[in-house]
């Protein structure tokens, strides 16, 4: 890990009955060393303990790629489904069970490539649900092949002398979606910005789009490394109503106020190039929930009989 | 044209009619032929209705290609397909009209209730066109009956496309005797959200189009309806589907708008939310299968339904569904294919693709419904067994039963096809989330809520605890787990019933909507003293127990399918490059035995005329050298 990499130290003491953080781990995780898909492991853990979830009570829905793998290591419900298809099995467990706390997590490659239509329109759904998108800029699972947010120029086994586009940018993209409600981005290397970020993420009841940078150890090591050495260049937004860790003033010195109710600034910011920025872009929690929206009284067995039966005088002959 | 005063009406009884009503796309030949079968069933008629619809919303008018309509088969006794031709046409214009003489659907003394308006048209392209049609269609007997459709409905209306429908229903009421009051009240029911002028101005047109009737044909028709006191409904296949999924208690529907699949979610999402239930709308294909399956993981047994082109889009995410044991109905309204194909059209060309339709081997159901009735019937049965055996279940219908109507017993319901709460009882210790019965391959559901039951399902192979394995006995275990699920499912079905002897010179074996149909054409053989009988597959995967030995005792079998096969005598096409039939593929494969088939597709319903005719053709000479 970074010089700078700050450790979870401050992590709460529960009472005897509470889970710790440690409950929430189902089976060590099997991702190479120093993949940055521990961290946010840790993170989840730790807020999972912190909101004192009930196992039986979550579920984590995945794709397919590292980040994926998520669900098998958290002691929860799990779906491990198909490339790029997390986000509607996870609309169809919320459609399904409203009561139930859904986390999502996928790759860059699941997200923004394959499941990019699902992206765009989970986005729009407004489901309550925690949506972690593990971005470390490459293909790692299938061996290092260039993903949409892969840098210009750099170079995987498909493109051998340099990624030729210019990265997708998951943020103005999602920014850009009507009705999305929540949106931030957050980095393995700053884990008390990331745990702060997941529980702004969870807080809100909405969909919770967040991007967290993180690096491939065998295949993006040094994707983000100017920023892990100088945390000049990173600038934290922080705003009440998003995210403000006190401890990380020392640290990053470019701190921006920014209202995440504030969309245009939002999109603004998300589009400069000259920083990198962490911390809740936008977030709305007054749009509507898809699952309350479509939200009916419940009929009993006994009731629906006596309508269907009711149903069938329309085709009475 | 016949005259009023000197007419004597000529009334003639007869067993059963088939009409058309034929127009250009847009001017309401479903609503006047929805109303006209409606009605017909209502007075204890039975009724079999096809729609001939473009894929396009409204194609140029008075062209070949924008021909829109209806046929409408009813007698005295249940109707259980199109038949062969029609006796009587309603058409708005001749190049509609002309498009249904050239797919020979009329009967030759056909009698055509043509609209006069074109006859002396001053454009004389149109004038030339027509007189061109008159001359193609003259080498028929067709006895044409002008009649100023046009001219009666702008009396009434301004647009008259919005008007010669009622107007021509209004003549067919007179033509057949139909209770006008029930044409009164589904006119109504049909505009209940249209301001109350629109129901008047419609019941007005319907009016004059008797008048006009009575004052200037000379014939009418009467068909006895025989009185039942039970309860019976009518519906389309679609709807009898959409109101078959929630009597079996399923309160999800994703879906993605594909035709001819469509209208099973407008039903749905017209009444589901009155019973606790959603439609929900999805991104696309993939997206519609998916939410369905997280719905049915979380405990609910939810529906997808789509078309040939979804079903291929599905195609992964059912695969998943197999792999990890969650329950999905999936119904299939097929269409004419490959690709985008005959969308509006009927073809039973989705069978092997929703047996074997995706990579590594994934055993699912897959049944077929063959009456409308049926289709209702389906959706019951699908969802009990996909919970039972924690199975994806297909069910395939078709254009021809998603858009026909017909009559049927009122279904009766139970309670106990409702969801019941999702079992959110604590996981026993030990019990894993694939505990297979080595026998059966069956395991305990563990729906999320479940104190102690979490795991993680996925896609990957798999052992019993759902960790990722790639041992190879785990994956061989597996496969044989999903896949023995399916012999045990089979070894509660029946054999399949035999209309007919059981034994004879040749079995005719269909699967689905083509049931009326082939019922028909061997009822006519049988007439003639051949031996012949049919039976009709419900269950496709697995097969119905028993085929081997029932096929063993006819001299031939031969499937008749709604799909293509190479026909023996084509170039190049012989033994060894015949492609057969989807449904003799099959079955050749499942009983080894020789089995030839006849198939089609035209992209409409098959006619029993045509069906008699490739019997006949095939039934072998026996012994003495004649056709037994």
């Amino acid at each position: 890990m970074s010089s700078i990499a700050i450790s979870l130290l401050d992590l709460e003491t529960g009472s005897p009955e509470c889970l710790e953080a440690e409950d929430y781990q189902k089976r060590p995780a099997k991702w190479c060393a120093g993949c940055g898909d521990f961290g946010v492991l840790n993170s989840v853990k730790r807020l999972m303990a912190k909101e004192q979830l009930q196992p039986e009570k979550t579920v984590f829905v995945s794709g397919i790629g590292c980040s994926s793998r998520f669900p098998h290591y958290v002691n929860s419900y799990g779906f491990h489904g198909i490339h790029g298809r997390a986000l509607p099995v996870a609309t169809g467990v919320k459609l399904a069970r409203p009561e139930l706390d859904v986390f999502v997590t996928m790759g860059d490659g699941d997200c923004t490539s394959i499941g990019a239509g699902h992206w765009i329109h989970a986005t729009r759904y407004n489901a309550n649900m925690v949506v972690l998108m593990l971005d470390n800029n490459i293909y790692g699972l299938t061996k290092n092949q260039t993903s949409p947010t892969t840098p210009q120029g750099y170079a995987s086994m498909t493109s051998p002398r340099g990624a030729v586009l210019p990265a997708l940018d998951p943020l103005q993209a999602t920014l850009g979606v009507s009705n999305a409600s929540f949106v931030a981005q957050t980095a393995d290397w700053v884990p008390v910005h990331l745990y702060a970020t997941l529980q702004a993420a969870y807080d809100h009841p909405g969909f919770s789009f967040v991007r967290i940078l993180q690096r491939c150890p065998k295949f993006t090591p040094d994707v983000f490394q100017k920023n892990v050495e100088n945390p000049d260049l990173t600038e934290l937004l922080v705003h009440e109503n998003g995210v403000d860790v006190p401890a990380l003033a020392q640290l990053f010195k470019a701190r921006r106020t920014h209202d995440p109710l504030n969309l245009d600034d939002a999109r603004s910011l998300a589009r400069r190039r000259d920083m990198l920025r962490l911390g809740v872009f936008f977030r709305d929690d007054s749009l509507p929930v898809y699952e309350e929206i479509r939200a009916v009284p419940k009929v009993s067995a006994e009731e629906k009989v006596a309508r269907l039966n009711k149903e069938f005088k329309r085709y009475a002959v | 044209m016949s005259k009023a005063d000197t007419r004597s009406i000529d009334f003639m009884e007869v067993p059963e009619h088939t009409v058309e009503i034929i127009t250009n796309s847009g001017e309401g030949a479903q609503k006047c032929a929805q109303i006209f079968g409606q009605t017909c069933a209502k007075m204890g008629n039975g009724v079999w209705t096809v729609e001939i619809i473009p894929a396009e919303i409204e194609p140029p008018h008075h062209t070949v290609t924008s021909t829109s309509g209806n046929i409408i088969r009813f007698g005295t006794e249940k109707i259980t397909n199109w038949g062969d031709q029609s006796r009587l046409a309603v058409a708005f214009n001749d190049q509609v009209l002309l498009s249904r003489h050239r797919l020979d659907s009329l009967k030759d003394d056909c009698i055509i209730l043509l609209d006069s308006c074109w006859q002396e048209h001053d454009d004389e392209e149109i004038h030339r066109m027509y007189h061109e049609a008159m001359e193609e269609m003259s080498t028929k007997n067709y006895r044409f009956v002008l009649v100023p459709i046009e001219e009666e409905a702008l009396k009434i209306v301004d647009n008259p496309s919005h008007g010669k429908n009622m107007f021509a229903l209004g003549m067919l009421a007179e033509i057949y005797q139909r209770d006008v009051s029930i044409i009164e009240k589904q006119i109504a029911h049909i505009f209940r959200f249209k301001p109350p002028k629109v129901t008047e101005k419609n019941i007005e047109l319907v009016k004059s189009g008797i008048k006009w009737a009575k004052e200037n044909l000379d014939f009418q028709f009467h068909i006895k309806s025989i009185p039942f006191d039970e309860e019976r409904i009518v519906m389309n296949g679609n709807q009898a589907a959409a109101i078959g999924a929630i009597a079996a208690g399923m309160e999800l529907c994703a879906m993605y708008p594909i035709t001819p699949a469509t209208s099973v979610s407008h039903e749905l999402s017209e009444i589901i939310e009155s019973f606790g239930g959603m439609v929900h709308q999805a991104e696309d294909e993939i997206a519609a299968a998916g939410v369905a399956i997280g719905a049915s993981y979380a405990g609910k047994v939810a529906l997808t339904v789509t078309s040939g082109p979804g079903m291929a889009l599905k195609t992964e995410f059912l695969a998943l569904a197999i792999m990890v044991e969650v329950p999905l109905v999936v119904l299939n309204v097929q269409r004419g294919g490959p690709s985008t194909g005959l969308p509006t059209k009927v073809e039973q060309s989705d069978l092997l693709s929703s047996l074997y339709g995706q990579p590594g081997d994934a055993p699912r159901v897959v049944i077929a419904p063959r009456t409308i009735e049926e289709c209702f019937h389906a959706m019951v049965t699908a969802r009990r067994i996909a919970e039972t055996f924690r199975c994806v279940v297909i069910v395939l219908t078709d254009a021809n039963l998603a858009t026909g109507v017909q009559q049927f017993t009122r279904p009766p319901l139970d309670v106990r096809w409702q969801q019941g709460a999702i079992d959110q009882s604590p996981v026993p210790e030990g019990l894993r989330p694939y505990d297979w019965d080595p026998e059966t391959g069956l395991s305990r559901r563990i729906i999320p809520g479940s104190p102690g039951g979490q795991h993680t399902v996925t896609g990957l192979a798999h052992d019993e605890e759902s960790l990722v394995s790639y041992h190879p006995s785990s994956n061989e275990l597996g496969m044989k787990m999903r896949s023995r699920k399916l012999a045990v499912f089979q070894s509660t079905l029946m054999p399949p019933e035999l209309h007919g002897d059981k034994e004879g010179d040749m079995l005719v074996v269909g699967w689905g909507s083509t049931q009326g149909a082939i019922v028909e054409a061997v009822d006519r053989a049988r007439s003639e003293g051949l031996k012949v009988s049919t039976c009709q597959l419900t269950f496709l995967s697995p097969l119905e127990p028993g085929l081997k030995d029932i096929f063993s005792r006819f001299r031939k079998v031969m499937t008749v399918e709604i799909n293509y096969s190479d026909t023996p005598g084509d170039p190049y096409i012989n033994e060894e490059t015949r492609r057969y039939g989807q449904l003799a593929w099959l079955l050749r494969a499942h009983t080894l035995v020789d089995i030839d088939c006849w198939t089609s597709c035209p992209g409409q319903p098959l006619r029993p005329r045509d069906i008699y005719t490739h019997i006949i053709a095939r039934l072998e000479p026996n012994e003495e050298g004649v056709a037994a």
